[in-house]
């Protein structure tokens, strides 16, 4: 039969809010995480670390500390090869370090033991000898040309002459003149913004355990955004083929872009294979801080030039990212989203990246967007102040749309910006009162959602019911929008659908749980999965009912006779064909795979209504808003947690959450005490509005949710504060002494 | 030094675990008797995710020896469901979407529990005071202080 390519659009039941297949195990204390997982005979694995923020490892002895009693196994880099591939090795030298440690919290070695005090007593008898190197933590300073070099011949081909030794990238995005286009400006701002590095901040740290055979076979269960990938670098680093060492995720408490690589996975299958026995390694909270990817931190400078009436004429972004003490090209994203919600004629941005003595950056939600959207907002913002513009009025009149070419290239389909704009002027909040030392701002936020290689499996039980086999681990909530989609395509319940996550061997590659991707290419492979097993169930029905394949069309659940033969036999439902399966050919299942392109961007805006006070500098979130397309929102819940969520982790970022490095290069506040996300306490609630903009390259119009919200809270936060204190500021976390010391700048 | 024998009382039935003296409660539970819904986020009592109830107050188990639990009732997320039948906060936390990975929600249920057994109908700014010690990366707080809302009104209807 026939699937219409158009997007669906009465649903029954996408759109709903269904208890999710895991809530139970979830509030019982059933459901198994990282560090819940335990197999019989297994060692204690933990990791020594570096206490130099940058030295050379002349030697390390671990004779000591391989003769304790109790000690199965010690590893350092010399256990393993060193991958060809640059990158691999990249993630390897990050995993143990060779030569030299880069940073506070470098792994070095590590120790297998019968038990955790041994294991510790072993650590402290491993001794390294290291020579301290001079350091650099700080972007502007690592750029220089006499910088402390962090690695060697780093630079790619993109890297211009002239640049410091530890740029790594660098890149250029843009159309049009902007010379032109700043000389029919009335007004320029030109403004330059640092933003500090933040971590996930997931509250499970990274856990695993690790079992390796003596016939190279091996199995490694572990909290992770994506087993395929962890599969994929465990078995480059440790030199054994892919389809031999079979990776588990377990549940995930939360990832955020953070569990996307490896940190000790590689550690403890080497121990393993060491000391033949299994290893388990849960990370210290501390260690999640010091040894696990950051975001990037930030330099920056925008200018833009605006009419009196509010049009934008030109814009340039200059972005200097530092992303660790391995090369990233997070700056990339950052130069591409910087100024995607604008309709322009002349703009350009430009992004270099530096090595520091940091821990290697990973993925953080929309990684490299929030800081660079938040300078051009913050310009935006005091333009409209200075020419005495409505803000939202000003994105509005210059807000990119459908046929925009946008600032980094492509152009734009279907989006739903303007609509998000439109939304938000319209409501009340947008319109309440503020009171003295209160303050509104407001923010645009994108991100480019990704699809990716996605494989997903689909049986129909003999009893009726049906099992979604797919490959991504579920962060927030995916499992129930994936077997919605399946019910919603078979025509049959809910409830009747389990969907499972399964492990590496069970299915083809599914890319990391990121880029938003899940709910659209899950579930555009789910859908076309479901219309696999849809072909065979009418094929099995045409052949019952003696009549052409093509005769037979899906409806409600049930395939039915259509055209000539329409009415001549009663509909047959899923449960009917699948109960006689066995005499029509054998089992029914569906599967697709893909990799998944069209995923379609997503635009939110954010609104934020503070209050500061002038005695302590601290700020108060009084009310804040979020809008934002979600194409189709699949499990509206769910959606809104997305959006709530990534609102609190935004708000964090702006008001409160940095890493601060001491002159030591020691990082000074690897603890949830010191480093400090927000709390119940410290928020309002997060009100939502979803939109609905339909993404032609999903069949039911999903576009992923996840990270735009992480977005806008940045300069919307900043904006408000600003408008609050009347002093523009220019740099994050906004904490209560810099906003003090601009307060009593003023005077 | 020689480990130490602990008798307690482990959601209303007798338990016994043997455990080192300086074994935290949280690392009793989870390697001596078997219970892994108290999780370890972050072992220095600032993230909650361990919280546990020990006669009648609530404790990061982080912080807390296992020794200490001599005769002491011990209550965790595992005892908070009667047979098949879930807590109302349980309920209330899948019906509205209150939690997503899930790895803070047993220690936010716990402690929302304790908090309507001592106050029943609590303010939104109540709760949210009451539960800053709990971290949770995931939602944005909305919804579970939503949903410990709709199970105190169904608590105090039933």
């Amino acid at each position: 039969m026939n699937f219409q390519s158009n997007t669906k659009a009465n649903f029954k039941v996408v759109g709903t809010r269904v208890p999710r297949p895991d809530g139970v195990d979830k509030v019982t204390g059933r459901a198994l995480y990282g560090a819940d997982f335990n197999v019989p005979g297994m060692q204690v694995g933990l990791i020594l670390r570096s206490p130099h923020a940058h030295a050379t490892i002349n030697s390390i002895d671990t004779s000591k500390a391989t003769a304790l009693p109790g000690v199965k196994a010690v590893v350092t880099s010399a256990d393993l090869g060193v991958p060809e591939d640059e990158s691999l090795r990249d993630v390897q030298d990050n995993c143990l370090a060779r030569g030299k440690v880069l940073y506070d919290g470098h792994a070095v070695a590590a120790v297998a033991a019968k038990d955790m005090a041994t294991a510790k007593a072993a650590l402290k008898l491993i001794k390294v000898d290291y020579t301290p190197l001079p350091h650099v933590t700080d972007v502007d300073a690592a750029m220089k040309l006499d910088a402390p070099v962090v690695q060697e011949a780093r630079a790619d081909e993109s890297v211009p002459e002239g640049c410091g030794p530890n740029v790594t990238h660098y890149c250029e995005f843009g159309h049009g003149d902007l010379e032109s286009g700043f000389g029919m400006a009335d007004l320029i701002l030109e403004r330059s913004f640092t933003t500090a590095a933040t971590h996930q901040g997931y509250i499970e740290p990274h856990a695993c355990v690790a079992s390796y055979g003596t016939d190279d076979k091996a199995d490694l269960w572990c909290t992770t955004q994506g087993q395929y990938f962890v599969r994929d670098l465990c078995s480059g680093i440790l030199g054994i083929e892919g389809s031999q060492l079979r990776v588990t995720a377990s549940e995930i408490g939360g990832g955020f872009g953070g569990k996307t690589t490896v940190f000790i996975e590689p550690v403890a299958l080497a121990l393993s294979r060491k000391a033949g026995r299994p290893v388990k390694i849960v990370m210290s909270r501390v260690d999640v801080f010091r040894a696990t990817g950051p975001t990037v931190s930030s330099s920056m400078d925008v200018r833009i030039g605006m009419t009196k009436d509010g049009r934008i004429t030109a814009a340039e972004a200059k972005l200097r990212y530092q992303g660790g003490a391995f090369p990233c090209g997070t700056v990339d994203m950052g130069a591409q989203a910087a100024f995607a919600a604008y309709d322009l004629k002349a703009v350009r941005t430009q992004g270099w990246n530096a090595l520091t003595n940091r821990p290697k950056e990973a993925a953080y939600r929309a990684p490299g967007a929030p800081m660079a959207i938040y300078a051009v907002e913050s310009v935006v913002d005091e333009l409209c102040q200075q020419l005495d513009l409505d803000p939202l009025d000003v994105r509005i009149l210059n807000a990119a749309d459908a046929g925009t070419k946008s600032s980094y290239g492509p152009t734009f389909d279907q989006i739903g910006l303007m609509a998000t704009l439109e939304a938000a002027k319209e409501h009340d909040h947008y319109h309440a009162p503020l009171g003295e030392n209160q303050g509104r701002g407001l923010s645009c936020g994108f991100w480019f959602n990704f699809g990716g290689n996605t494989s997903v499996s689909l049986a129909i039980n003999s009893d009726g019911t049906v099992s979604v086999t797919e490959g991504n681990p579920d962060i927030g909530g995916s499992r129930a929008s994936i077997s919605m989609m399946a019910a919603e395509e078979l025509g049959v319940a809910y409830e009747k659908v389990r969907t499972i996550i399964t492990d590496t061997s069970s299915l083809g590659q599914n890319d990391v749980t990121d880029g938003s991707r899940v709910t659209f290419a899950v579930g555009l492979a789910t859908i076309k999965a479901a219309r696999a097993a849809i072909r065979v169930m009418c094929g099995r029905v045409a052949k019952i009912w003696g009549i052409d394949e093509d005769a037979v069309v899906w409806e409600d659940g049930a395939a039915k006779p259509s055209g000539p033969n329409a009415g001549d036999f009663e509909p047959m439902t899923l449960a009917d064909i699948a109960a006689i399966s066995s005499e029509t050919g054998g089992p029914i299942a569906g599967h697709h795979e893909v990799n998944a392109e069209g995923a379609g961007v997503s635009f939110g805006v954010h609104l934020a209504d503070v209050e500061v006070d002038p005695e302590t500098g601290a700020t108060k979130v009084l009310r804040y808003t979020v809008f934002q397309d979600a194409g189709k929102a699949v499990h509206p819940d769910y959606v809104e947690g997305q959006m709530q969520g990534g609102a609190a982790q935004g708000i964090g970022w702006a008001l409160n959450e940095e890493y601060i490095y001491g002159d030591d290069g020691r990082l000074q506040n690897a603890g949830f005490l010191d480093y400090r996300i927000p709390v119940a306490s410290d928020l309002p609630n997060i009100d939502t509005v979803i939109l609905e903009i339909p993404n032609p390259g999903h069949p039911y119009g999903v576009r992923g949710v996840g990270e735009t919200p992480i977005v806008p809270p940045l300069a919307a936060l900043s904006n408000a504060v600003s408008r609050a204190i009347g002093v523009r500021l220019h740099e994050l976390p906004m904490s209560p002494p810099k906003i003090l010391k601009a307060v009593m700048a003023k005077g | 030094m020689k480990n130490i024998h602990v008798s307690t009382t482990l959601n209303g039935d007798d338990a016994e675990f043997v455990c080192a003296p300086e074994e935290t409660l949280l690392d009793a539970l989870r390697n001596r008797l078997g219970l892994s819904g108290a999780k370890e986020g972050c072992g220095t009592g600032d993230c909650g995710a361990c919280t546990v109830e020990m006669d009648g107050r609530l404790v990061c188990s982080c912080l807390v020896l296992g020794a200490e639990a001599q005769g002491a009732q011990i209550k965790t997320v595992e005892g908070m469901a009667i047979g098949e039948a879930l807590h109302p906060l349980q309920q209330a936390f899948i019906d509205h979407a209150a939690l997503q990975c899930g790895i803070c929600t047993p220690g936010i249920l716990v402690a929302a529990k304790n908090l309507l057994e001592r106050n029943p109908d609590p303010t939104d700014t109540e709760i949210r005071y009451w539960l800053a010690g709990n971290l949770c990366r995931c939602t944005g707080y909305d919804k579970i202080i939503k949903a410990v809302q709709i199970a105190a009104a169904d608590m105090r209807g039933a």
